[in-house]
């Protein structure tokens, strides 16, 4: 009789902890993100032609030039991007070099949204089908990369950069640049 | 219309709501305005080759819409995905390659098929314990009942 009962006990025993699991996993705030899988990988090859007339287009071998770069992927059509825009002002304004990729996008869009919103890119590449995005495990805009200056992928920040995030870029940059 | 005005000035709160849930529900700005891939939705002239590319589209999640294929999904990244696999397809790369790169990419988050790995064993395995827990248990009980 006795063992019935521990039995049964047990049973609760298990059914709460199974319970509790619930509880705790159901209020874990939930990571919406998809990392890309290519942190520690070099970049791999490219090459995108130009898309506004001021900056010159984007390939690989520019990101294995020996200093390290922030990659910021982008669009006109993305409204993160434009609250992100005085973060990367702030981030140039540091010393950061930043290159961009534009996913999607017309030129006339583009030129557009760099006049209104700053143009903080030394180089920036046309990506009309993402597939550029899609081979650095990218998945949405904006994204942005850390590449040290052997082309090797170091960091990626998803979402828009805001103020907080600023610090960590540059530190993420100085290690890249310090190995 | 001024049914409506009376009765949100009559319930101020009435209006509040009405008006929060407007700001909320404003459409959100247009994507992007570029068309799609050229084969994001134009299947490839071998049906052998495009029977293979449709095979592998279903077994790739799209990561926009978490629980779709990129074959189900209208966002373009997923007709950008699928551009990805017809043009490697026809390119003579095999799906298994494709795959692979798509998850070197993505991790696990890309494979909309379930795959026996070294952190999703216990799915499949835990079932069939409990199974034959279960087993044990009613035999014993039958037992005991005869």
């Amino acid at each position: 009789m006795i063992r019935y009962r521990l039995f049964l006990w047990a049973l609760v025993a298990m059914a709460a902890a199974v319970f509790g699991l619930f509880a705790w996993q159901l209020n874990q705030p939930k990571d919406e993100f998809v990392a890309s899988a290519m942190i520690g990988k070099p970049i791999p090859p490219f090459a995108l032609p130009p898309i506004v007339s001021d900056r010159p287009g984007l390939a690989s071998a520019d990101l294995a030039d020996g200093q390290p770069k922030l990659l910021n992927v982008f669009a006109s059509w993305c409204v993160p991007c434009i609250a992100e825009a005085p973060n990367l002002a702030r981030l140039e304004a540091s010393g950061a070099n930043l290159v961009g990729i534009a996913i999607r996008d017309r030129p006339q869009d583009t030129a557009l949204f760099l006049a209104n919103h700053g143009n903080p890119f030394s180089r920036i590449g046309r990506d009309d089908i993402s597939a550029v995005q899609l081979s650095l495990g990218s998945s949405g805009v904006p994204e942005t990369f850390v590449v040290d200056g052997q082309g090797v992928i170091r960091y990626q920040h998803i979402g828009d950069i805001r103020d907080s995030d600023v610090p960590v870029l540059l530190q993420k940059l100085r290690e890249a640049s310090g190995s | 219309m001024t049914a409506f005005l009376v009765l949100f000035r009559r319930v101020p709160a009435l209006a509040v709501l009405v008006a929060m849930i407007a700001a909320v529900a404003a459409p959100l700005p247009a994507q992007d305005l570029l068309p799609p891939a050229p084969y994001a939705y134009r299947q490839l002239d071998d049906p052998r080759l495009e029977a293979q590319a449709q095979a592998l589209m279903e077994t790739l999640r799209c990561l926009k819409c978490q629980s779709q294929s990129i074959a189900d999904s209208d966002a373009p990244m997923a007709g950008d995905m699928r551009h990805q696999v017809r043009t490697r397809i026809a390119a003579g790369e095999t799906p298994d390659a494709i795959r692979a790169w798509m998850m070197e990419r993505y991790g696990d988050y890309v494979s909309y098929k379930p795959e026996l790995s070294s952190t999703t064993w216990p799915l499949f395995v835990v079932p069939l314990i409990l199974v034959a827990f279960g087993a044990l248990i009613l035999r014993r009980r039958l037992r005991r009942a005869g």
